[in-house]
């Protein structure tokens, strides 16, 4: 009733090439932008910017990164967590060696540029073997950058225990400290980053992802070039994985070692577009709320219930009950709870008279 | 279409469970309760080590709690939050508890290297001190720079050096070290890596030579390090490993054919559940212990009668003598004096972190008030000052003789000409780094 197009219509070709051509649709998302703008920082408590919002749209932009290169490209890859250490170091080198460069925004760019770089040496490899194969390559770019990050020890100014830190940060002379300017920081960062990935997979560059992704000889064939198209999905995807890498180490952990970007944060990041749903944007934010969000909500609920248990317990709970729902959603919905989202509309659109 | 709806159902009470984390609850706090967040983990790879030590802590505050009605009237009120031993998620935790109670937690105790090296960046904004009791940054004990941090009694160069000079007395001085040959088999992490540049400088002293060769997370794989040992033949094997991963070295070590009694461990490297899965395989083996050792004491009595009898106890009553369940208790003791200490400046009443701050960097802790305590036969005296957040510097060497650890060597202290020069050129550099303001420590107090 409230959700239907009926009506519109599309006179222009600038009308019908719109990000979202339903004007609900467009509301809607304008509605949340502006809301998570303006409206959270009203009654958003400390604890739910540092431990919620801020990791949630950091590994949201991350997800964002590794859905181009796996859901829209189909290179599957399992280097995310070195990607994001690139942007990481790249970032905290540059913070630290070049300090009238004090600016986030350069920072966390050239993080991304380096981490791009890294992305298009890892992925020369892609043109030659596929699938499985490629995983277990990208496999390897995660133990190489885990032990680059762990042995040379300029890249850490050779501090005793490989730990580093990261001091005053701030932005075209605006310090960034408190919880919600590292929010609105990390908040206009994400909805700009994912603005451009949006209309990179809607435009020709995406459409060449995906005819590769489909089947890359037929692509090849039709005339796009493997190299580069594969090359470009790399770089893009290693992009958005460099900036949020620097973001998660800058912005969340303030201290980090090689450990914060592990082999795990890899698969977590591959779940979290597994279960968000592959090629799908939106995807990449309800898989990252999925994975993060769960556990907390999970660990937390027995004392918002008031039940008095063991933190034991509750730990081990925790662990059997996400796993449970993990597979409850891949049963039920194999296409991520992106294509929740799509079902849910299409049942919106025939409410309240479904045939 | 059943499956579908279900699917919708279930992402809607996921939803549904997000929108109840935003809404935040609002609890009533008892006034004159002191609040106290312990950053714990009893799941996880590390849970074995992580129990015992979680116990102890506890049953120190329900002793408190039980026996002297809290400190001076204040009652303890603690609250366990699981990290799993990793660092997101303990930084989560400390997030989670930091402004509970009246007050606002009085300190932290990480007990992990990680969550340590996270929440230094923390501490000062938030005011919270942290107390990390033996491990964490080497430099942090150096109070002008690392105003909220408290390594107490020991950290990992001290830990490193009072191995030395053990090894040093073995062979008969430092001077007899020249030209042997020793190796440290370590976690790959910021915990391991520690000691390395306390063993570096000693060796560049004495003239042995030194390897460190890491270990991955969670250290069950070893075979090519104990291979290259095997091969390279070292006079010494320092170990610096965490959970399964001591148990698995020494059952290489006895694989390899490795003296057990040439094999030092740090004090995270030696506790009963990291020899007991080694069996016979780890008769001889020696771990450094800074302070804390194994057995029952004065303490025990006490926490027979007022939690053990009646049932009260987080452990069972066997495991009270074992060294991470004993750790678990200093820690909530020391804890407990530095409360009892900025009570006698700010009052009696729940404190903040600020405040509490101040009772820890004047916490002194005379052999008499240890005996009264009764730790006696634990500990040593300490005192706490600006300059040194370590208190003290004296441990002692443990070996396990197949079913318990027993002492085998007099009190070392590390020693300070090595080990000061070090800790102010890395707390410097750090101050540098972050462009930390430093404080002048001959003007406190």
């Amino acid at each position: 009733m409230l959700y239907r197009e009926a009506g519109q219509f599309k006179t222009s070709y600038d009308a019908d090439q719109q990000i979202f051509p339903i004007v609900q649709d467009r509301v809607f998302v304008i509605a949340v932008v502006l809301a998570a703008f303006l409206v959270v920082p009203l009654f958003a408590s400390q604890y739910l910017y540092t431990e919620i919002l801020i990791p949630f749209l950091i590994l949201s932009l991350a997800a964002v990164g590794l859905n181009i290169l796996v859901g829209y490209c189909g290179q599957v890859s399992l280097g995310t967590g070195g990607f994001m250490a690139v942007g990481a170091y790249a970032a905290y080198n540059l913070w630290l060696r070049v300090p009238e460069v004090n600016n986030l925004v350069v920072v966390f760019l050239f993080g991304g540029v380096m981490s791009a770089a890294v992305g298009i040496l890892f992925g020369i490899p892609s043109l030659r073997i596929k699938g499985f194969y490629l995983a277990v390559a990208t496999l390897a770019s995660q133990f190489f950058l885990d032990w680059l990050f762990a042995r040379v020890k300029w890249l850490t100014n050779y501090t005793p225990s490989g730990s580093v830190a990261v001091g005053e940060t701030s932005v075209f002379g605006w310090k960034i400290d408190t919880p919600v300017e590292r929010y609105l920081f990390v908040l206009a960062f994400v909805v700009v980053a994912t603005l451009v990935a949006k209309n990179l997979v809607r435009g020709h560059i995406g459409r060449s992802w995906m005819a590769i992704r489909d089947m890359d000889i037929a692509a090849e064939i039709i005339g796009f070039r493997p190299l580069r198209t594969k090359l470009s999905a790399f770089a893009v995807s290693s992009f958005f994985i460099g900036i949020a890498g620097a973001m998660w180490a800058f912005l969340r952990l303030g201290a980090w070692e090689p450990l914060a970007f592990d082999i795990n944060r890899s698969f977590q990041l591959l779940f979290m577009v597994i279960i968000g749903g592959l090629g799908s944007l939106l995807g990449s934010f309800l898989g990252a709320a999925f994975i993060i969000l769960v556990p907390i909500v999970l660990n937390q609920l027995p004392g918002w219930l008031g039940i008095k248990m063991s933190v034991a317990l509750i730990g081990h709970l925790e662990f059997m009950v996400f796993g449970a729902m993990i597979v409850f959603f891949l049963i039920v919905e194999p296409h991520g709870l992106a294509r929740l989202w799509a079902v849910a509309k299409e049942k919106l659109r025939l409410w309240p008279f479904p045939h | 279409m059943r499956l579908g709806k279900a699917a919708l159902l279930g992402a809607v009470a996921v939803a549904a469970g997000f929108v109840a984390t935003a809404s935040t609850t609002t609890t009533a706090w008892a006034q004159n309760e002191q609040y106290l967040a312990g950053l714990i983990y009893r799941t996880g790879a590390y849970a074995p080590n992580g129990i015992p030590f979680a116990n102890g802590i506890a049953d120190y505050y329900a002793l408190i709690n039980a026996r002297d009605g809290g400190i001076n009237g204040v009652k303890l009120n603690y609250e366990e939050c699981d990290t799993a031993y990793a660092t997101d998620r303990g930084v989560e935790c400390y997030e989670r508890l930091k402004n509970k109670g009246p007050t606002g937690t009085a300190y932290v105790a990480p007990l992990s290297t990680g969550i340590t090296f996270a929440l230094t960046e923390k501490a000062p904004i938030d005011k919270i001190p942290i107390i990390s009791m033996g491990y964490g940054r080497s430099e942090s004990r150096d109070g002008s720079v690392f105003q909220w941090n408290f390594p107490l009694l020991g950290t990992y160069w001290s830990a490193a050096d009072i191995i030395m000079q053990h090894i040093a007395k073995k062979e008969g001085g430092f001077d007899k070290l020249k030209g042997k040959k020793i190796v440290l088999v370590y976690h790959d992490s910021p915990y391991g890596k520690e000691p390395i540049a306390l063993l570096e400088e000693r060796a560049k002293m004495h003239g042995f030579s030194f390897t460190p060769m890491p270990v991955t997370h969670p250290g069950v794989e070893q075979k090519a390090t104990w291979l290259q040992i095997r091969q390279n033949r070292p006079d010494y094997v320092l170990l610096w490993g965490w959970g399964v991963m001591n148990s698995t070295s020494i059952k290489e070590a006895a694989a390899v054919g490795f003296p057990r009694d040439k094999m030092y461990g740090v004090w995270w490297s030696g506790a009963e559940p990291d020899v007991r899965p080694a069996e016979g395989g780890a008769k001889g083996y020696n771990a450094a212990m800074l302070q804390h050792g194994a057995g029952q004491f004065a303490v025990h009595n006490d926490l027979k009668k007022y939690l053990y009898d009646k049932g009260l106890g987080s452990a069972k009553w066997d495991e009270t003598g074992e060294v991470l369940y004993i750790r678990g208790l200093i820690n909530g003791m020391l804890g407990v004096e530095s409360i009892r200490k900025a009570q006698t400046k700010f009052g009696n009443k729940p404190l903040t972190g600020e405040q509490v701050r101040w009772g820890i960097e004047n916490l002194e802790i005379s052999a008499a008030r240890i005996k009264e305590l009764g730790f006696e036969g634990v500990l040593q005296p300490m005192k706490v000052s600006c300059s040194d957040h370590e208190g003290t510097r004296a441990g002692r060497i443990q070996q396990w003789d197949g079913t318990k650890w027993t002492v085998i060597s007099e009190w070392y202290e590390s020693d300070d000409k090595v080990i000061k020069p070090m800790v102010e050129a890395a707390a410097k550099k750090y101050a540098e780094e972050k462009k930390l303001p430093i404080r002048d420590c001959s003007k406190e107090n």
